[in-house]
């Protein structure tokens, strides 16, 4: 029985985590577990966190207008650490020129400002199921 | 092992631990002092196992460190909080730390953490720290996983009322009066004296800390260290290490029967009961095993 586990993430300075708690909360409701890690991580701290729990999927949260560097940053360790396979979701203040860019970067979905939760967990739920029969087949 | 190795055994283990055993059987046997953290919520177990690493980490030992928060009985999702008390060892290869959800369990951890907690030890870490979720009364199952088991209380607990109640309270190797810091910590830590010198125990198992500043914390350790190098000298490790693949195997046996009752529809519990067990001794007799 597989249980997927998901890690909500704020990397770098931005002190506002209101909407990475709400965005978990509504995760867990929906029968994910959540690790959750607090502010002002590091791309570093962050790619060791999803090693050690062994996540499905990495949700950066990002208010501070940083999401292209920090993002890039982010799934670069992935990458060197061969955990590239794992799903990235972006959430936050993302100026909507930005959004191409980020998706380029390698980041799967991008969720701005008033985004319904319910559509957060119905695209968390297709990526997971989708990534989950690739790797089965 | 490395970090992801470990990581993904346990994910392994969580999710088809009859595969999982496959694998675990075949890894060395490896012993190391595993410390359990108990307490109710919001007394500090997880900031205070932060302190705890650090001390440890100073001394040179290497540290895995499992903590369970609780499974919703509703969405069977979970919050799990516990990291963020321990952000300044995520960088440290020397620290390996998982959060896990109860899933169910009701004894505060989780029903695998037996086979993770051996996972760990194989692994060849110095230390294995086990945080539970925060508890209520009777949460006692890490008196089972833990050779060492600490009880997290912090000012505001309640009056002596809550120190003379059966369950938790009586299952501590170590009593933590944490937040030491706050006003209220020197009237609880005479209240636990008076009530460790009636019931006859070691008063010398009381410490004060405080999580925020790491007061104690240096004491702690030494009386967790200690405590374990006896078990190891009188023998009773042994013993309790016994008291654990028992406790094991009753909550492998939990988990078997459920699954057989999982397929039986009866309405009288008793006959729904008696059906299950017919039909895994079926099983059983056919010599496909009864599974775990």
């Amino acid at each position: 029985m597989k249980k997927y586990r998901i890690l909500i993430a704020k990397p770098g300075l931005d002190g506002h985590d209101r909407g990475a708690k709400v965005v978990a909360h509504a995760l867990r409701d929906a029968g994910f577990e959540v690790i959750y890690t607090g502010l002002r991580q590091t791309p570093e701290q962050i790619v060791k966190t999803a090693i050690q729990e062994d996540v499905d999927l990495i949700g950066l949260s990002i208010l501070s207008g940083a999401h292209l560097q920090l993002s890039k940053k982010v799934i670069e360790l992935m990458k060197k650490e061969g955990i590239a396979s794992i799903p990235v979701f972006v959430g936050g203040i993302i100026p909507p020129d930005d959004v191409p860019k980020l998706l380029e970067i390698g980041v799967a979905r991008v969720f701005g400002p008033g985004t319904p939760l319910s559509k957060i967990v119905q695209e968390v739920r297709e990526v997971l199921e989708g990534v989950a029969s690739t790797s089965e087949s | 092992m490395n970090h992801k190795q470990i990581a993904k055994f346990i994910t392994l283990i969580e999710n088809e631990p009859e595969r999982a055993r496959q694998v675990l059987k075949d890894l060395p046997r490896k012993t190391c002092p595993v410390i359990g953290f108990t307490g109710s919520p919001g007394v500090g177990k997880s900031t205070l196992i932060d302190q705890v690493i650090a001390r440890l980490r100073s001394m040179n030992k290497t540290v895995a460190v499992v903590a369970v928060d609780p499974s919703s009985p509703f969405s069977q999702g979970a919050f799990l909080g516990d990291r963020v008390r321990m952000k300044k060892h995520f960088l440290d290869e020397g620290v390996f730390i998982r959060s896990m959800a109860s899933r169910g369990a009701l004894g505060g951890l989780n029903e695998s953490i037996y086979d993770v907690v051996e996972l760990l030890e194989a692994a060849g870490f110095d230390y294995v720290l086990v945080e539970t979720v925060g508890v209520g009364q009777a949460e006692v199952e890490v008196r089972y996983v833990a050779d060492v088991v600490v009880l997290v209380l912090s000012p505001g607990f309640g009056d002596e009322m809550q120190l003379l109640k059966a369950g938790v309270m009586e299952i501590a190797d170590i009593y933590v009066v944490n937040k030491s810091d706050l006003a209220g910590n020197d009237s609880l830590y005479d209240q636990l004296i008076g009530f460790l010198t009636f019931a006859g125990r070691d008063v010398s198992s009381v410490v004060k800390t405080s999580a925020l500043n790491g007061s104690g914390v240096e004491e702690l350790v030494d009386k967790m260290t200690t405590l374990w190098k006896t078990l190891v000298e009188t023998g009773r490790l042994k013993q309790l290490r016994r008291e654990r693949s028992r406790h094991h195997a009753e909550t492998l046996a939990r988990r078997t029967l459920q699954k057989y009752l999982s397929l039986v529809d009866s309405e009288d519990p008793y006959k729904a009961v008696e059906s299950a067990l017919r039909s895994m001794c079926e099983r059983l007799k056919n010599g496909q095993g009864g599974g775990t």
